[in-house]
């Protein structure tokens, strides 16, 4: 919302400077966004001097003229009025003024072979007069220290622009925005002059609002202004328009524009002569149409309100008007309109129809219903006082009667909100000068809303008018209660934090990308998942929900790599989708590393990263975060975007269904189909979700503390077993000979081929075995081993190695 | 007597110029070998008188004894003179580099995330989620702003469907909604997460993060609201005094509403927080509106208390001097790296919240 502080003045009477009203106006809610000129197509024309004039080489009554427009270096324009010469102060247009006579863009151009950098101005292009021979000749006494000024002085008043919030239409217009700066001491609220407008004849346009179950429009007001002149606006008036940042038009829609923006009532005036016969105010039926003012024919839907006459539609009631009952230079009869339109049914049609007017913006919020006289004799008086014209008696047609609101108010109700307290007596005066009228009942405040406040419907809204224009640097700065209901974060969000920090310490850096993705590239990834279509995405590159954050990961990835990094390890923690209702979302972290481990290491051998590179990340992850590594069991069966044969998953017990992990390197197929080049990369997932929630803190679910002195021995044994046999399974069929005796089982070795037969592997595996109650001699420690090698070759069909 | 002077003087006299300890070793078995010199005279001792046996007895000892002492001496300082060589020989340039650092960092808006649970935990409040994907009930209706509502079209909206019934919150708020249809007052939360409107410039993402806060007790009133802030605002940004200015405003889920603007300053270049006079913006808040209460089953003539939302990236970006919000969410490599948060340091109260 835009306007003048001279306008302000128009409403309010007051001793506040400029500043102290932007304060105040901040500070009473009607946050100001700026206060500053409107800028004027004007402000490039500066003053300048020729300081060299000589004749164009290809054109004998052409000059070039060096310029000096106070700047560094002097420009070169072409030139034609013979008045051109040495010295001469004149004006001057830089490439992309526009010239006022005739609205043309200037650019740099080359006259007759040479380029002319602007242009030199004549009187009657800047439409100072009509004086077209030469150009403008400044007085040296009063220009010749202004070079490079600006020639046209800022003439324009100071802008104030509100950022008005949803509800509170009143201050859509200046009187309301008045009304609130006098409710907060900012001056005195000047009392409507009582118009004495001469009234003659009746309205004779029949005026029916159709009584329908969508009807949108209540109160249907109007006059009819006979023998009217319609012209340019006069000066004051073209000033208010252009303050508002918009186009003079005629006089005729600036009034009514004017009106619109001092008392924020919506008018519309029709050219009378143009509405056939009469007008009819009903709700419109699918397929409908009309040429609106913007120039654009709209198809209407059922049940939009249209104002009518017998041809058919007008124009949309309180959103636009019509091109063919629009009022132009030519009009001499009109038909004033100011009407009561339901917001419900603005905004509907409004929506549908995609149109936004200065109109529909206020009829949205809620114009005040008791304002159609006032619109009406307002803009009368001035289209009558700049165009003439006779102005019949007011018509106002009505299917619905306005009810006040009213609220009892308990005083108590500030105090227990605000949590400081305002006397009665200073509490009542500010209702008063808001609007309200105010009656008491014993402690009980009766209060009748103005009309113009439709966002007032109950007693916390009357809180926020005492509390808003008595100050909010009222309201005491209490010291925080430090009570605690429950504790901060529950299991999964300590998790969270645990393992979003234990990876980012294996060396990945954290990312955070968009919860979105590019469907070409999330249908790698998403398994079973039913994809997640957004109906308007911000692009067509990120139309859906990411069922695994993996997409944006190697999409990420790859621009890093694109960058020429060659190392990378990063990470995310955050939702995938696995459907499109509330709740139908994982926490997972999903980590990707590539490239190569102690790559240009002078003492270490590069190698590429690889699936046990991951695996360790993710299960010391896990182990940091609170799982017990003893519990950790690993399957090789993982999603499809994995490499088939090098990757696994991550299990808590041995009967869960669901993975809480999985790792691995990345299916061949995805990294050439995102064309991602890379030596090396592997990834691996968690899902926290899936991680059960031990019944117990960790504190509590250790195990007793025992420890054995006692000798401990080494034994290593290799077995030649099937290929395919898991080193897993292995190690639990040794561990299972004695729980107690046997303390750990390592694998140091795999091998295959040479002197192994075909379909074979060598494992190779160091077993401790300590007794907790004594030193074991030979001869346990043999039974021990005989035991071992027993039964891994009867449970898994190996052979000792010999 | 004179004899073992001698044979002590002449032995000495020759470990000191020794510096072989096989050859020490020779001597001293030439000394104290079976046949040993010095042996040999302990046995001379059997066959003299008493009297002389006892003085040549001490004599003999003392001989003994600083011959001995001697040599270990003496095998020391060649033993160490021979690791010195040996260690010298063995020295390596400790300039070469160590073994590759794999540095991880945190992400700016995790680590902000952790700052401001940490300060809100300080007082008492505990940390709730909501999804990302929410109805809208959830997030505009039960929030007092219905469907005809202007102040829906400050949200720009992605919908999941055509009947624009399933949405991506456009704001922290729904999880009120679900916090306190799930439970009973009193309730003290604050929640973090991610949030989406669609629109994307310069200084707007489409997705970004906000945190919710929600205080409702019996009689928490504005002036709560106003401490709650402030002791926030300065730990926050970790600044003693903190110029804070409460504007009124409008949010349909709150009334009385109000945004929050901080002061700041330019100071070469940089903003400085809580002093000068300029405002920035930087969160809205409010008075929970009975409606809301109504909506959620908490009676509003019993229970009331307060809200607030705050823009989390924005936050992060005025205390980290980090200027463009867009790059949050690029995943630069070098902007993750440069600022991004070492693992460890882990946002408390006791050992202050940044480094």
């Amino acid at each position: 919302m835009k306007f003048t502080v001279d306008w302000l003045k128009n409403h309010l009477d007051t001793k506040f400077n400029n500043n102290q009203i932007i304060d105040k106006l901040t500070n009473i809610g009607l946050e100001v966004e700026s206060f500053e000129s409107s800028t004027s197509e004007l402000d490039t024309f500066i003053v300048a001097k020729i300081i060299n004039a000589k004749t164009h080489p290809n054109a004998d009554r052409l000059k070039i003229c060096d310029v000096d427009i106070g700047s560094e270096k002097t420009i070169e324009v072409v030139c034609g009025a013979p008045n051109a010469k040495n010295g001469l102060l004149t004006v001057y247009a830089p490439p992309g003024s526009i010239i006022p006579k005739n609205q043309m863009k200037l650019s740099v151009s080359k006259i007759r072979g040479v380029t002319s950098y602007g242009m030199l101005c004549s009187e009657s292009e800047l439409l100072l007069s009509n004086e077209s021979d030469g150009i403008l000749e400044l007085k040296n006494n009063k220009y010749a220290n202004k070079i490079g000024e600006k020639y046209f002085k800022k003439t324009s008043e100071k802008v104030i622009d509100l950022s008005i919030t949803p509800n509170r239409p009143d201050c859509l217009g200046v009187r309301g925005i008045a009304r609130d700066l006098s409710a907060a001491g900012a001056g005195k609220l000047k009392i409507n002059k009582k118009s004495n407008l001469k009234y003659r004849g009746n309205q004779n346009i029949n005026v029916t609002i159709k009584k329908e179950k969508a009807q949108g429009c209540t109160t249907f007001g109007s006059c009819l202004i006979k023998g009217v002149t319609n012209k340019e606006s006069p000066k004051w008036l073209k000033d208010k328009i252009l303050s508002l940042g918009q186009k003079p038009i005629s006089a005729i829609v600036d009034i009514t524009n004017y009106v619109m923006f001092d008392l924020n009532r919506p008018l519309h005036a029709y050219d009378a002569d143009k509405i056939d016969n009469e007008i009819i105010v009903r709700s419109s039926s699918k397929g409908e149409s009309f040429e609106a003012l913007d120039n654009k024919k709209y198809i209407l839907e059922n049940d939009m309100c249209v104002i009518s006459d017998r041809s058919g539609v007008l124009g949309l009631g309180g959103i636009i008007g019509g091109t063919r009952s629009g009022t132009e230079y030519s009009t001499k009869n009109i038909l004033l309109e100011s009407a009561y339109f339901l917001p419900r049914s603005i905004r509907k049609t409004s929506k549908q129809l995609n149109i936004d007017t200065d109109a529909k913006f206020r009829f949205e919020r809620g114009i005040d219903p008791l304002s159609i006289e006032e619109g009406l004799i307002k803009a009368s008086e001035l289209i009558k006082q700049i165009c003439g014209g006779e102005i019949s008696n007011l018509d106002v047609k009505k299917i619905e009667n306005y009810k006040k609101t009213i609220i009892n108010f308990d005083p108590f109700l500030f105090e227990k909100t605000t949590g400081f307290n305002v006397e009665n007596k200073e509490l009542i005066k500010i209702l008063e000068k808001l609007g309200f009228n105010v009656s008491k009942n014993k402690k009980i405040l009766k209060l009748v809303i103005p009309s113009w406040r439709p966002d007032i419907t109950q007693p916390i809204d009357i809180v926020e008018e005492i509390v808003r224009i008595k100050g909010y640097e009222h309201i005491n700065t209490s010291e925080p209660i430090k009570t605690r209901l429950k504790p901060t974060l529950n299991y999964y969000q300590k998790l969270f934090h645990f393992l979003q920090r234990s990876v980012a310490s294996k060396g990945y850096l954290e990312t955070v990308t968009w919860s979105f993705t590019d469907s070409k590239i999330n249908q790698l990834f998403k398994e079973n998942d039913e994809e997640i279509p957004i109906v308007n995405p911000i692009s067509s590159d990120l139309n859906v929900l990411r069922n695994s954050i993996f997409p944006n990961l190697l999409f990420y990835l790859k621009k890093n790599l694109d960058r020429g990094f060659k190392d990378i390890s990063l990470f995310e923690i955050g939702p995938a989708f696995k459907g499109k209702n509330p709740g139908d979302q994982l926490t997972v972290i999903g980590a990707v590393r590539a490239g190569k481990v102690s790559r240009l290491s002078w003492n270490d051998k590069e190698r590429i990263v690889d699936t046990f590179d991951v695996k360790k990340d993710v299960i010391q992850s896990l182990c940091e975060a609170g799982i017990n590594k003893d519990d950790i069991i690993i399957d090789d069966k993982t999603p499809s975007y994995y490499h088939p044969g090098k990757s696994g998953g991550v299990y808590q017990n041995k009967n869960d269904k669901n993975a809480v992990a999985y790792f691995g390197e990345i299916h061949p197929n995805i990294i050439k189909k995102l064309d991602i080049k890379t030596e090396g990369l592997v990834i691996f997932e968690i899902c926290l979700d899936c991680i059960k929630e031990s019944k117990q803190k960790i504190k509590d679910s250790k195990s007793e503390y025992k420890f054995s002195d006692f000798q401990k021995s080494e034994r290593d044994f290799a077995f030649i077993i099937n290929k395919n046999f898991k080193s897993q399974e292995l190690v639990n069929i040794i561990k299972s000979v004695d729980n107690k005796l046997i303390k750990s089982v390592k694998v140091f070795d795999v091998f295959e081929g040479e002197n192994i037969p075909e379909g074979k592997k060598s494992l190779a595996v160091n077993v401790t075995i300590q007794s907790e109650e004594k030193t074991l001699n030979e001869n346990n420690l043999d039974n021990i081993n005989k035991l071992i090698i027993s039964s891994v070759e009867s449970k898994s069909g190996a052979k000792i190695r010999s | 007597m004179s004899d073992i002077i001698k044979i002590k003087d002449d032995y000495i006299n020759k470990l000191n110029t020794e510096n072989n300890v096989d050859k020490v070793n020779n001597i001293k078995s030439e000394l104290f070998g079976k046949n040993g010199i010095i042996s040999n005279e302990f046995k001379k001792l059997g066959l003299i008188s008493v009297e002389e046996r006892k003085k040549l007895a001490s004599d003999l000892n003392n001989v003994k004894d600083e011959l001995q002492n001697k040599i270990s001496i003496k095998i020391q300082e060649i033993e160490t003179k021979e690791i010195n060589l040996k260690l010298e020989k063995e020295k390596i340039d400790v300039t070469l580099p160590e073994r590759d650092i794999e540095i991880g960092k945190i992400h700016p808006v995790s680590q902000v995330i952790d700052e401001i649970s940490s300060i809100f935990s300080e007082i008492g409040f505990s940390v709730e989620e909501g999804p990302d994907v929410e109805n809208e009930y959830n997030n505009f209706t039960a929030l007092n702003t219905p469907d005809n509502h202007p102040a829906r079209d400050m949200h720009d909206t992605f919908y999941l469907d055509n009947n624009k019934e399933l949405l991506l919150r456009t704001h922290t708020s729904p999880v009120q909604v679900r916090t306190m249809l799930k439970g009973k007052p009193p309730f003290k939360i604050i929640a973090p997460g991610r949030t989406y409107r669609s629109d994307s410039d310069q200084t707007h993402a489409p997705m970004f993060h906000q945190v919710e806060g929600l205080h409702i007790d019996e009689n928490i009133n504005m002036g709560h609201l106003k401490g709650c802030l402030n002791y926030f605002i300065k730990e926050f940004f970790e600044v003693d005094k903190i110029k804070m200015r409460f504007r009124p405003s409008h949010f349909p889920f709150t009334e009385p509403s109000a945004e929050v603007d901080i002061g700041y300053e330019i100071k070469n270049g940089k903003i400085v927080i809580g002093e000068g006079n300029k405002w920035l913006e930087i969160l809205g808040c409010g008075m929970v509106h009975p409606n809301v209460l109504k909506n959620v089953k908490v009676n509003p003539s019993k229970y009331q208390g307060y809200a607030f939302g705050i823009g989390i990236d924005r936050l992060g970006m005025l205390k980290y001097g980090i200027n463009d919000l867009r790059a949050f969410f690029e995943t630069d490599y070098r902007w993750l790296s440069h600022f991004g948060f070492d693992p460890l340091d882990v946002p408390s109260n006791y050992r202050g919240l940044s480094r």
